[in-house]
């Protein structure tokens, strides 16, 4: 199999992103611009690290819709637990806000593998009582930069480059671009080289199959939801720590892009098949068309059309694709 | 004497108060082909997914090299050198050959990591003991089925197995594949590996195997060397009746106009005008090559053809159908060759699936009076009829065998009070049994409903045997018409091979 071969959905999609830019760039050269480059990569983060987790449970032949409540869950009460117990630090926390994730993404395990049901609404469900839960119970106050704890905020801060720009400013690449390709380093690790992970994808191939085999569904399961339920967590925590803000009504909509990424990433609805690369590229894809739509002159409010139309057209393409191989 | 490598003794198990096997024993010596022979729902999944310790026994012993084996679970059964092939294959159709072949090896020898090279290197070695050549890199998917079936002896192979279990290895293999399956399982056994061959192919069975095992309603109706029994033996092992060939009479006994009458009947470019006339009680055979035009005829009577010319009367009375709508309306019905995509729903249940034509009968003002039309006891009464072995009918149509489902199908329409019942293969896929019983429904019916059937088939004895007349198409044309009292077989046979 060639690298560069167009039946890798991989190529096609790099081709696709390499149109996509090119024609940005000609409508509207500030495209190009460092600080506007810096700016995407940026943006590629938080939506990355959550497709990486949707990328595994879509693999599985389940999907998410959980997590952007699982993130908000995960921030919020990581930030409060910070101030209320006068919590310094990064690492502890982060360890926190994934520990939380993780445990709600067991929750979305339990049932899908044990009670049997079907992922969508057990995952609907579970983001609907995660965000009641948090507003009811916790609360609904936003945690603003002023009370924001330093730690967080520096560490959101950090840059590889720093760049001055006109007027006095500067930009940098954020360093949190490094967290998010570590991440999906680690996935493609455990996807590729993990014999759990291969199950992951024998699993979404073929159910009854992967049991013959001798695969332990439940433990994949447990696995991809319990990942995707820990990324969800950290990208939450992250977040909160690069825009310097808990809200606890935060990440709404993000479930839509986040799966549109992973679809546009040739992801398979039906399970089985997807990796980290086509997913790194869905994302980076995504993220560039819906920043770019004011470079290009045409209002905001089309952005949500516009994930809609790549939903559809992805959704459409892959299974295509499927079916034409099935027969 | 040594011991036989696997032996079952009066095995039993039931499934919810369904005794799938009674006091079934079975041996199966080293490096022998055996096959387990027996109908659909005769207990033979059941038998081999007990010996895969899938499933265990609810009574008897089973013994693995002489020593009794008291709890197998698929892993350990895989241990003892217990490889089963199911009919689906069990691979992965979107990961490549190569890893599909390494697998499960990888799975069973608890490994953490994956090593490509090593997938790569077993899956290689794998292949060429088969002696086959498949793209490693290609995945499952884009296989032919004789491929992936390949692939899935490859894998079984890989784990050093000393009994291969097939599990009706041929359904989906031309006859050239099925040939070139025989030599490498011939090759296997070579190797010193016992294979079980499961099927309801008498043909491959008496071909292959060296000891048949025949098994009826959860029991062991025969045993014994494949030398010992012929076709006629085993069918009547597996059917506990003899088909005796005789064929359907009909005669004429009023001056009723024909029940469908064809005057100049014809397709543009399809069908050649066609004359003929067929009468209630009558069960008529339409056979042909392929391309023959009689799968046309079919759907040009179901209006499915409304550009057609020429006249169609029933019962003396000229018809259009020039719709489906209007067929159904004039009392023709059409049961498909393809009953899974084309005729059945099957998730929902028997009653609805029985009941679908006759809704339009049972609604008015747009509500379905279900107890107005007294739904449930007709279609019950259908169950009998047609004698489908549940007689839980909210049982969905998916949980029948092939036969049984035949059986809805052909229901459904006899339930809508069809005139005229074109029935295009409707045998295919079903085992002896069953095809028999279904046969003996059609002639009930043609007598019974005072129907005109017309049964379309590649099938020379069915047609034979089941109608009192048969027309031969071909290339769109009507070019013979004879009673089946003066056919036999190879007569028939004869004829076709003539045309082509």
């Amino acid at each position: 199999m060639s690298f560069l071969s167009l039946r890798r959905s991989e190529t096609v999609i790099a081709l696709v992103l390499i149109a996509a830019m090119v024609l940005i760039g000609l409508i509207n050269p500030a495209f190009w611009s460092l600080s506007n480059l810096f700016s995407l990569a940026r943006s590629n983060v938080i939506v990355g690290l959550m497709a990486l987790g949707v990328l595994m449970v879509m693999i599985s032949g389940g999907i998410d819709v959980s997590f952007p409540a699982f993130a908000v869950a995960a921030m919020y009460l990581t930030i409060r637990a910070m101030l209320a117990w006068d919590w310094h630090g990064v690492i502890g926390p982060f360890a926190l806000a994934t520990a939380i994730g993780f445990a709600l993404g067991l929750v979305n395990a339990f049932f899908v593998s044990r009670l049997r049901m079907i992922p969508l609404i057990v995952t609907l469900g579970t983001a609907a009582a995660v965000r009641g839960g948090l507003l009811g119970l916790v609360g609904t106050s936003q945690i603003n930069i002023d009370r924001m704890p330093q730690a967080l905020i520096d560490f959101g801060n950090t840059t590889l480059i720093t760049r001055a720009g006109p007027g006095g400013t500067h930009f940098g690449l954020s360093a949190m671009i490094v967290v998010y390709l570590l991440a999906a380093l680690l996935v493609h690790f455990f996807l590729t080289h993990t014999l759990l992970g291969r199950g992951v994808y024998a699993l979404g191939s073929a159910a009854e199959a992967a049991r013959r085999v001798g695969f332990n569904p439940t433990v994949i399961v447990f696995a991809v939801y319990g990942l995707a339920g820990a990324l969800a967590g950290f990208a939450g925590l992250l977040h909160g720590s690069m825009i310097w803000l808990a809200n606890p009504r935060d990440f709404v909509g993000v479930e839509l892009d986040v799966i549109a990424a992973v679809v546009l990433g040739g992801a398979s609805i039906f399970g089985g098949r997807g990796s980290v690369l086509g997913t790194l590229l869905g994302v980076f894809m995504l993220v560039m068309v819906s920043n770019s739509l004011i470079l290009m002159h045409i209002a905001t409010t089309w952005q949500r059309i516009v994930v809609g139309g790549i939903i559809i057209i992805a959704t459409t393409a892959t299974a295509l694709r499927d079916r034409r191989q099935i027969v | 004497m040594t011991a036989p490598l696997i032996e079952l003794r009066d095995v039993s198990k039931s499934f919810g108060g369904v005794r799938a096997l009674a006091g079934v024993s079975l041996a199966i010596g080293r490096g022998e082909i055996h096959c387990l022979a027996g109908e659909n729902g005769s207990g033979k999944s059941t038998l081999i997914k007990i010996i895969a310790g899938v499933h265990r026994p609810d009574e008897g012993t089973l013994r693995i090299d002489g020593d009794e084996v008291t709890t197998l679970d698929p892993i350990t059964a895989i241990g003892h050198g217990v490889q089963v092939i199911y009919q689906d294959f069990s691979l992965f159709p979107a990961l490549t050959v190569a890893e599909n072949l390494a697998l499960p090896s990888e799975v069973q020898a608890r490994r953490r990591l994956v090593s490509w090279s090593g997938v790569r290197k077993r899956a290689r070695a794998a292949l060429a003991r088969l002696g086959v050549a498949i793209d490693l890199a290609a995945t499952v998917e884009t296989l032919t089925t004789a491929e992936r079936q390949l692939v899935a002896i490859a894998r079984a192979l890989i784990s050093a197995p000393r009994l291969l279990i097939m599990d009706e290895p041929t359904t989906a293999l031309t006859g050239r594949e099925v040939a070139r399956l025989f030599a490498i399982v011939r090759d296997i056994q070579a190797q010193g590996i016992a294979v079980l061959f499961v099927s309801h192919k008498m043909r491959e069975m008496l071909d292959i195997s060296e000891r048949i095992t025949v098994l009826r309603n959860g029991a062991v109706v025969a045993e014994g060397a494949a030398d010992g029994f012929d076709e006629a033996t085993l069918t009547r092992a597996m059917t506990g009746q003899d088909f005796a060939a005789q064929s359907y009479r009909w005669t004429r006994q009023d001056a009723r106009p024909a029940r469908l009458e064809l005057r100049g009947l014809a397709v543009p470019g399809v069908l050649a005008p066609i004359d003929a006339a067929f009468h209630a009680g009558e069960i008529i055979g339409i056979t042909g090559l392929l391309g023959s035009g009689r799968t046309d005829l079919a759907l040009t009577l179901f209006g499915m053809r409304p550009e057609y010319q020429g006249e169609i009367r029933i019962d003396g009375t000229p018809v259009a159908l020039r719709s489906v709508a209007a067929a159904i309306a004039a009392g023709l019905a059409y049961v498909p060759e393809d009953r899974l995509t084309e005729g059945l729903f099957l998730t929902q249940s028997i009653h609805r699936n029985l009941l679908a034509t006759s809704y339009a009968a049972m609604t008015r003002h747009l509500l379905i009076d279900f107890a107005r039309a007294h739904a449930d006891a007709d279609a019950d009464a259908m169950m009998e009829q047609m004698r489908i072995t549940t007689r839980n009918g909210d049982l969905p149509v998916v949980a029948l065998s092939g036969g049984n489902q035949q059986r809805v199908l052909i229901g459904r329409w006899l339930m809508g009070m069809a005139r005229v019942l074109i029935l295009n293969g409707p045998t295919v896929g079903v085992d002896i049994g069953s095809k028999a019983d279904i046969h003996a429904r059609i002639r009930e019916r043609a007598r019974e409903g005072d129907l005109a059937v017309l049964l379309i088939s590649d099938d020379l004895p069915e047609i034979i045997q089941t109608c009192n007349r048969v027309l031969v198409m071909h290339r769109g044309r009507l070019v013979e018409e004879c009673d089946t009292a003066a056919l036999t077989d190879t007569g028939m046979a004869e004829k076709l091979k003539a045309l082509s």
